[in-house]
């Protein structure tokens, strides 16, 4: 029972605020920012993987347009960042329209090779168009004005660039206990079903798929702000990689597994990094396999599975159907 | 009485294989219509077609003067085509309640709204505890999906049909691998449910079609082979071959 009550929601999102606020106090504010950021991202990729049931293997478009759009707008026009940022985010949500349109069609493995495609097409394109991002020399430079308050101190930025990702991810959550998130679960769990119920379930993923991109966008926007650079990483593969991983770790169709998730990633590779070691990736890679293997909801997942003895209200952990082609098979 | 749905030369191929092959139907309203025939003859992707889950290959069908093939399955229902699946098709998750309340939303603009709070749904409880009550599914209202039993699955699936307010209501075999007691208690409850409504079904029992039908449709490789009431077609020496004499030798 006191454990049912510690899980509820109200004492979650205490420790949450709490952990958010005190964040910079206890690591270094930038890797602080760079943490808040991904937890954005990683929540937007679980908007679409976990309750929509689609792997996206894209989403560093996204997160890589909004990047650059804020970073451009925030360079020549001197602009208040979180301008810049909603404008990135808007510029995401804009290009996950005809992206989206194209990628829906499809489920399961084919759904995250099509939209891995159009991402190796964004990142050609940034790298081709030097004059306006700066290719490989990425774009520089960016400042961090809000109406003449100096930002410059990133303990600061910290808190001027939090507001944004909480309100993001209060989006996110919205969505997910709205009668749009209640369709979208239907649209993972049963397509055909949802369809005899009268849901045209394309024009429900798009409409999934542009929300998700719109919050990285915000997600991506605020990290280029905060980095006052943007290189050509961040519309890399592994960039999309990385924020999948982020919410499988944590665990999928969870929300907090999304910030878990990137909590730990960020705070591991800063960790690396600084004691100098080179080979990152296999690190991480290990954890990450460890990870899943042992505990195959995630680290919240799991939790929350321990704790209450359920999965949650509608969320569902492992990825194995996320190719929800099951319903589907009507067709005979 | 009125035709409310009919078809039209309607085929669909599947690579070179005709598995409707040309077929007319006059669904009148008010009346439940069954469609029988052995294995492979049509009558499933007959209901694939009229329900949009399947595009046909050449024909028309039309609900009440309105043109229905080339639409989505989403669209045809809202129009007025509800279907059932052959196998139970339910969301094992959700709550029954929550299945009549997500099917009665289906027809209203506020599963896009993504900005409101999910409580909103709550306007829908009383129509689908209502529904809940007419398939007798009541006392289970908030029994997950997954924990209920075969019968009461497809008495779910009814309601769900049910809560989008069809005007022509399509049954895939909804006795399919039911006891003698399941199959008597869901013949009771589609005879009540007819109330004012038409009913198209799929039926390999001939108990229940001789119960329920007003209009038999006999299909045989994809075709028509005869329509007409019960009594008139289980007499009729072309069905008594291709089907029923099978039928009534099991029995």
């Amino acid at each position: 029972m006191i454990i049912r009550l510690l899980a509820g929601r109200p004492i979650l999102l205490a420790v949450g605020l709490l952990a958010a606020l005190t964040l910079p106090w206890v690591i270094y504010p930038p890797v602080a920012m760079d943490m808040i950021c991904w937890a954005l991202f990683a929540v937007a990729v679980d908007l679409l993987l976990g309750f929509t049931g689609l792997l996206s293997f894209g989403h560093a478009a996204f997160w890589g347009t909004a990047a650059y759009v804020s970073g451009l707008i925030a360079v020549h026009s001197g602009l208040p960042f979180p301008v810049a940022v909603l404008a990135g985010a808007l510029a995401a949500a804009t290009l996950a329209v005809p992206i989206g349109w194209l990628s829906v069609r499809s489920t399961g493995i084919y759904f995250a090779m099509v939209t891995l495609a159009f991402a190796q097409l964004v990142y050609f394109v940034a790298n081709q168009w030097r004059g306006l991002t700066g290719g490989e020399n990425g774009l520089q430079g960016i400042p961090r004005d809000l109406f003449g308050v100096d930002l410059s101190d990133p303990f600061f930025f910290y808190y001027a660039g939090l507001p944004i990702i909480l309100a993001g991810l209060w989006c996110a959550w919205r969505v997910v206990r709205s009668p749009f998130g209640r369709v979208l679960v239907a649209v993972r769990d049963n397509p055909a079903r949802a369809r005899a119920l009268g849901y045209p379930v394309e024009k429900y993923k798009l409409l999934a798929f542009v929300l998700s991109a719109a919050l990285s966008g915000l997600a991506g926007g605020l990290f280029a702000i905060g980095h006052g650079f943007v290189s050509l990483q961040e519309v890399y593969w592994t960039t999309s990689g990385q924020a999948v991983m982020m919410v499988v770790l944590g665990g999928i169709g969870t929300l907090w597994g999304g910030v878990i998730g990137a909590g730990l990633i960020v705070e591991l590779n800063d960790y690396l990094a600084t004691a100098g070691f080179e080979e990152i990736g296999i690190v991480t890679g290990t954890v990450f396999a460890a990870t899943v293997l042992i505990f195959r909801r995630g680290i919240w997942g799991t939790a929350r599975h321990l704790l209450t003895g359920h999965s949650g209200r509608r969320g569902r952990a492992g990825a194995g159907r996320s190719a929800a082609a099951d319903g589907e098979a009507v067709r005979a | 009485m009125a035709t409310v749905l009919s078809a039209q030369g309607l085929s669909k191929e599947f690579r070179g294989f005709r598995a409707v092959d040309d077929v007319d139907l006059d669904v009148t309203e008010g009346s439940v219509h069954a469609l029988v025939g052995p294995n492979g003859a049509g009558k499933t992707t007959l209901f694939n077609l009229l329900t949009g889950f399947l595009a046909p290959t050449a024909g028309r069908i039309t609900l009440a003067r309105q043109e229905l093939a080339g639409r989505p399955p989403d669209q045809i229902a809202r129009l007025g085509v509800a279907r059932s699946f052959q196998i139970s098709s339910l969301f094992p998750q959700l709550t029954a309640r929550d299945h009549v309340e997500l099917a009665l939303q289906g027809g209203t603009g506020l599963g896009w709204r993504f900005w409101r709070s999910d409580r909103r749904m709550a306007r829908f409880r009383n129509r689908a505890l209502e529904l809940l009550d007419e398939v007798r599914l009541a006392n289970l209202a908030e029994t997950h999906a997954g924990a209920l039993s075969y019968g009461h699955k497809r008495a779910l699936e009814l309601a769900l049909a049910l809560a989008l307010d069809p005007k022509v209501l399509l049954l895939d075999e909804p006795t399919a691998g039911m006891g003698v007691e399941d199959v008597t208690a869901t013949v009771e409850l589609i005879g009540r449910v007819r109330a004012g409504r038409t009913v198209v079904l799929v039926e390999h029992n001939m108990k229940v079609v001789a119960t329920l039908a007003d209009t038999v449709t006999v299909m045989q490789s994809g075709r028509v082979l005869v329509e007409g009431p019960y009594a008139d077609i289980r007499r009729d020496p072309r069905v008594v071959t291709a089907y029923l004499g099978d039928a009534d030798a099991s029995d």
